[in-house]
């Protein structure tokens, strides 16, 4: 009995674990072979680069990546565009600034330091032009999903016909992995939408790996910083667990007592 | 007691030590004598500690940076994870820390429920820790609102919502709480000041803990009284230290790997969404900790009676001294409270998680026997079993596994003890 009520709880531990997890999702997420997950995950810096041609050219029409600054382009961990590079893509844009010495705002190209430019002046806007839903900032938007990393992969992917006999209002699409399965975002992603400049043959699929991976940086900028330290820092502990272990024996040893 | 008897060596040691007795109190700490039969559940007392420790130290270093006002608490919680040096990791540490310091506290509780801790003479140790308990709560649940994420905003707006339940005053209580008419900057900011005092208050009654253990010393897996000092028991330095530190470490390594390799798990994905007034998440969840709560509140279908129910699941605990009227106080030698101990930890187990679940159908149903069954565990089994369960023989001293002993030491040695006091 007491056995019993001891594993059977541990068993509905696990299990129940799991199932919180995964109670809400109807539809198995689709993944890819991420190259930031697990320990030693790191990010790959090409399909970075990538991923921000994807969201410049596609995404950045409507989503902003607000807590972003052009500077971080070129830093360690991320897509590690040179200096030159990051300085000449903030160039490309045009951030309001000011006042000047006679009280008037200018605009002026961006430089490292400036946020990504905003694509719209505010949120009445931003709906006003996307039929009332706003586009979400995506600076941390792969971690406010459940799901993450592979549930905005999957909504990219998600888009099919409505099943039969669903009606959807207009400027609805039906998405697979969508909670609710109606989205007010249009399909992003057509094959051979953008160029890559590398030659990488710009599949949906690609497509959304790289901008996904891009966007898991903007979530987690210091994420491979994170692994690095995180595995000195175990590896640490358990070396200082096992010595402390023998000292704990050595001194337990002078008394009868186990420990 | 040794440091009665204690000298500082040095002129300076003995002039300062007779104005201000420090020394005499480090001596004491390193000298307590401690069963030496206590087993790893013993070391998360010093877990504890630690815990609090770093959630002190960490939360100093966030309070710099952080910015408590509805408009800015989000995007600066963002430049602590971005530009601050190594801000993500004081965040992540910070964060999962509250989850690792409740799931010691649980542990810690559920060893006391265990070998009895609770019983004479331990009560108000007992107590002190229920306040400690209730403290971490409070703190844990306003820390969760400062980033100002949706679940940190509709948290709060269900939990001080409570509030309204209480007859006549309710609504002006809980508009008292907001500082207006709903959860806004008013309550974010003194959330804020609230969250920085209470780990303070936290530190003063772990002292009176401590305190309050050091008077009866601590209790055992044996659960029996201390019989030959020198013979049942250690000294503090170094016997008890190593192996609290031993247990640290291993307790350090699942926390790294939290905070390395799963930092998010534990929260909630929609506490990355900005508060907004305007949009109700489609469930709202609290932390897991306090889940068998969350469960007991909703499975009662009256508001206030919902409330009255989940502030008595935890204010039943301190009177669980007296609740519980058997004797014995090791679980090992009570084959059938034994089992209900189990049972309770799953129960509560249980309650975790339709908790986390739609309070509907089936879910409910459970949560209300669960409900049922946690408040009759300590109202109608405890009570009871003390009187009729058949105990088994105690052993003589923790150093002699004989049976035939007694829980109390024999009042030769009290006597002897009192003597020496």
């Amino acid at each position: 009995m007491l056995k019993f009520v001891k594993y059977f709880s541990l068993i509905f531990f696990l299990i129940s674990s799991n199932l919180v997890s995964s109670a809400e999702n109807t539809e198995k997420l689709l993944t890819t072979d991420w190259t930031f997950k697990g320990p030693f995950g790191k990010f790959d810096r090409a399909s970075l680069q990538r991923g921000y041609q994807v969201y410049q050219e596609v995404c950045a029409s409507c989503h902003s990546l607000k807590y972003m600054s052009y500077r971080n382009l070129s830093e360690e961990g991320g897509p590690e565009f040179s200096v030159q590079e990051a300085k000449a893509i903030a160039a490309n844009f045009e951030i309001l600034d000011g006042p000047n010495p006679e009280g008037e705002m200018f605009t002026r190209p961006a430089r490292l330091s400036d946020k990504f430019a905003m694509p719209y002046a505010n949120e009445e806007e931003a709906k006003l032009a996307n039929g009332g839903a706003y586009p979400p900032d995506m600076s941390v938007l792969v971690k406010a999903r459940k799901g993450g990393a592979d549930y905005v992969y999957s909504v990219l992917l998600g888009y099919e016909d409505p099943p039969v006999g669903m009606k959807l209002d207009d400027g609805v699409h039906y998405n697979k992995y969508m909670y609710g399965n109606k989205i007010k975002m249009p399909a992003p992603l057509s094959e051979g939408l953008v160029e890559y400049a590398d030659g990488t043959s710009a599949t949906e699929q690609q497509m959304a790996k790289d901008v996904v991976s891009f966007l898991m940086w903007t979530a987690e900028p210091h994420l491979e910083q994170r692994h690095k330290i995180g595995f000195r820092a175990i590896v640490y502990l358990i070396i200082l667990s096992i010595l402390v272990y023998f000292s704990m024996k050595k001194i337990w040893s002078r008394i009868e007592t186990e420990v | 007691m040794s440091e009665h008897n204690y000298q500082p060596k040095s002129k300076f040691g003995k002039w300062f030590n007779d104005r201000l007795p420090l020394l005499t109190l480090a001596n004491h700490l390193t000298d307590y004598p401690t069963p030496k039969n206590l087993n790893y559940w013993w070391t998360f007392g010093g877990i504890l500690t630690f815990c609090l420790i770093t959630q002190i130290i960490t939360g100093l270093v966030l309070a710099m940076h952080y910015i408590a006002h509805a408009d800015l608490a989000f995007s600066s919680v963002e430049h602590i994870m971005r530009d601050v040096n190594y801000g993500w990791l004081i965040r992540y540490i910070h964060a999962n820390g509250a989850s690792m310091f409740f799931l010691a506290v649980y542990i810690h509780i559920f060893r006391s429920l265990f070998y009895g801790s609770y019983k004479s003479p331990r009560e108000i140790i007992w107590i002190l820790g229920i306040m400690i308990y209730l403290l971490m709560m409070a703190a844990a649940f306003m820390g969760y609102v400062l980033p100002w994420g949706q679940m940190s905003f509709w948290g709060a707006t269900v939990i001080t919502n409570l509030f309204s339940a209480i007859p006549l005053v309710g609504e002006s209580i809980t508009t008292w709480l907001w500082g207006g008419y709903s959860v806004d900057n008013p309550t974010l900011t003194r959330f804020f000041t609230l969250h920085y005092l209470i780990p303070f208050l936290i530190l003063g009654l772990v002292v009176l803990h401590i305190w309050a253990l050091h008077v009866p010393g601590n209790n055992n897996p044996i659960g029996i009284d201390i019989k030959k000092p020198s013979k049942d028991t250690v000294s503090f330095h170094p016997y008890i230290v190593v192996k609290d530190l031993f247990a640290l470490l291993l307790f350090l390594i699942l926390f790294a790997f939290f905070v390395f390799y799963s930092p998010n798990v534990l929260g909630h994905a929609d506490n990355y969404i900005e508060a907004n007034p305007l949009v109700t998440p489609a469930h709202i969840v609290p932390e897991w900790y306090l889940l068998p709560f969350y469960a007991i509140l909703r499975s009662i279908p009256d508001k206030l009676m919902g409330v009255i129910a989940m502030l008595s699941a935890i204010l039943i605990l301190a009177a669980l001294p007296w609740l519980d009227t058997s004797k014995i106080r090791s679980a090992v030698f009570r084959p059938l409270y034994k089992q209900f101990y189990w049972i309770l930890v799953l129960d509560v187990l249980i309650l975790g998680y339709v908790g986390a679940m739609p309070a509907e159908g089936l879910y409910l149903l459970i949560a209300r026997i669960g409900t049922a069954y946690y408040f009759a565990h300590f109202l109608i089994i405890l009570p009871i079993l003390g009187k009729v369960e058949k105990t088994l023989p105690l052993p003589m001293s923790i150093s002699e596994p004989i049976l035939g002993g007694s829980l109390n030491a024999e009042p030769a040695r009290s006597k002897e003890n009192s003597q020496k006091l």
